[in-house]
């Protein structure tokens, strides 16, 4: 098996997720598996292929004056919901919210 | 006693405008419908009856007024419960948001409801929208309307099911690898993916932010035309969402399809494929071409790679988007003496096994040393996904293909092998990744009666033309079921 015991609980560390070990073996089973079927990813040549960044399709408009009509002047406005955020918060003081304390780490 | 009635969005507005009911009555009576039907089901998870009588009786003064009615007046419609709703509870059917309500309403939401529409509640679907049978919502599985023993598709599986049911005239779901096309394939309707970028994810609770899309489900083509014309459209509050104009939809769907060329590519008919929908997918196509569409084989060489790709690069933007969830600011919080050690509670109590599952697959593709071996090079398999469809573009109006490999499944079937039912998304990924439009329109029953779906992709922005194909071949092909 390509995957470790080691790299689950290392990547489990990583996204801060609590897992039990039942879990931990569950989970190393499952992505080796997925794991070994994305290996078929190295069968193609992608020397020459520039990976996508950006998904949205903007075709040319020849002589638009501005070519991200999408995009808006980043203006501050005042937020209005902030109560009711709060209020739905599991722990808050307006207008924080309350954590464990985080000094002894 | 007999079925219920059939309602679209044009004989809501017929009855409406004739008096013949009233916007209350009608969505009293598919409360009714779904007292009778939800238990069975589990397709709603929240009903929002004070919101949906307000607007009931908005529409009812407006219709006494003797006001023009806005495009979906009364029309009683469903929410995907990833979907941010005002005051409704919104829970991604995750334990982690089991109390969550939201404080503002998603675009497309408002929207519809500026348009008139009546929200009756919010839809089970798998958790965060993960998975393709609806089995991994923390509130149980829906079942299929048509066949009680087997799946509604996933991950919008409530959001078919209640339309399938009768029990909403349409509803919003959430495409990311399939997620509208494969249930509405799965529960005999039609379900729009629409472009990414035409519709604004606002308010729409984040899987894969380079994937996801809302769009409808509906009982017909031209319902499913008449809320995408309401739902797309830019909004300031998406930078994603295209400032592209808002064809008439409704009207594109009257053009003649004669002389469209169908591309058919090989690659989605091989190995894998159940015969009977095999059969009714060439059926579907054999009828498209005696109304006057060309057929024109294709190759898209790289069909075969997208379901790895999809779920490095799915997994991936997961695992960043579902870092927001720490027991801080909304949904659980479970006690832990450190910071760190409530993060890691929370997230083990509040996550399902599926959605851990691809937070630790995507947080892996992207830790150091293999990012550039999973992430970078399933990004540039995209491109090459991409690419088959820029190609094939070139020679074809839509591409047609079987929405799903198989009918509906049985539950359970396939919920032990995470795998295996990856491998299902393989004829929906490829449109996903490439970000175009599809739709799945049902084309028949298999002997045990499950329905069938024929899948028709279009290229960017090109709603108007799968629309249109769609809605010629359900004229052609009659009653579904």
């Amino acid at each position: 098996m390509a995957i470790s015991r080691e790299d689950v609980l290392r990547v489990a560390e990583l996204a801060h997720l609590g897992l039990s070990p039942e879990e931990v073996e569950q989970y190393r089973n499952h992505l080796d598996a997925i794991l070994n079927y994305i290996d078929k990813l190295n069968e193609l040549d992608i020397t020459n292929v520039t990976p996508m960044a950006q998904v949205i399709y903007a075709p040319a408009t020849p002589g638009a004056e501005d070519s991200h009509p999408e995009l808006r002047e980043d203006i501050p406005r005042p937020c209005t919901i902030a109560d009711v955020v709060l209020a739905g918060a599991p722990e808050a003081a307006k207008p924080f919210f309350r954590v464990p304390k985080v000094i002894e780490r | 006693m007999s079925a219920p009635a059939t309602w679209t969005i044009a004989g809501v507005r017929a009855a409406l405008e004739a008096k013949r009911i009233s916007a209350r009555e009608l969505a009293a009576e598919f409360y009714g419908r779904i007292d009778r039907r939800n238990s069975e089901l589990n397709a709603y998870l929240t009903l929002s009856p004070e919101r949906a009588y307000v607007q009931a009786d908005k529409i009812d003064a407006a219709v006494a007024r003797g006001d023009d009615l806005p495009p979906l007046a009364g029309v009683p419609m469903a929410i995907k419960d990833v979907i941010s709703t005002r005051g409704v509870r919104t829970t991604c059917s995750s334990k982690m948001l089991e109390n969550y309500v939201p404080a503002y309403d998603a675009t497309a939401v408002e929207r519809l409801e500026q348009a008139g529409a009546v929200l009756l509640g919010k839809t089970n679907c798998d958790e965060f929208a993960m998975g393709g049978s609806n089995e991994n919502s923390a509130y149980g599985p829906v079942r299929n309307p048509v066949a009680l023993d087997r799946v509604p598709g996933g991950s919008s599986g409530g959001s078919a099911a209640v339309v399938a049911a009768g029990l909403a005239v349409a509803a919003l779901g959430t495409d990311t690898g399939g997620s509208i096309r494969q249930p509405g394939s799965f529960c005999g309707i039609p379900g729009l993916m629409p472009t990414y970028g035409r519709v604004s994810r606002y308010g729409l609770i984040a899987f894969a932010s380079s994937l996801d899309k809302i769009g409808p489900l509906a009982g017909n083509v031209a319902d499913a035309a008449a809320v995408l014309h309401v739902i797309a459209g830019h909004d300031e509050n998406d930078s994603t969402s295209a400032a592209m104009p808002v064809p008439d939809y409704t009207a594109e769907l009257e053009k003649s399809v004669k002389g469209l060329r169908i591309g058919v590519p090989e690659d989605y008919f091989g190995a894998g494929l159940d015969p009977e929908v095999k059969e009714k997918v060439e059926a579907g196509i054999a009828q498209l071409e005696r109304l006057g569409c060309r057929r024109i084989p294709l190759q898209m060489p790289h069909t075969d790679y997208a379901i790895a790709t999809y779920y490095i690069i799915a997994t991936a933007e997961a695992s960043s988007n579902l870092a927001r969830y720490d027991g801080v600011r909304y949904g659980l919080r479970a006690p832990g003496g450190t910071l760190t050690e409530m993060y890691r509670q929370t997230r083990e109590l509040g996550f399902g096994p599926e959605v851990k599952r691809r937070i630790m697959l995507g947080t892996y593709a992207l830790s150091a040393g293999y990012y550039d071996a999973y992430y970078l090079r399933a990004q540039s398999v995209r491109a090459l996904v991409a690419r088959d469809f820029a190609d094939a573009f070139q020679k074809v109006d839509a591409i047609v293909t079987p929405t799903a490999p198989t009918p509906a499944f049985k539950l359970g079937e396939k919920s032990s092998d995470p795998l295996e039912m990856y491998l299902a998304d393989i004829y929906t990924v490829t449109g996903s990744l490439a970000g175009v439009p599809g739709i799945s329109v049902p084309c028949g029953t298999t002997k045990a009666g499950l329905p069938v779906g024929m899948q028709i992709f279009g290229p960017h922005f090109g709603e108007g033309c799968v629309l249109q194909i769609g809605q010629a071949f359900e004229k052609a092909r009659g009653p579904a079921n």
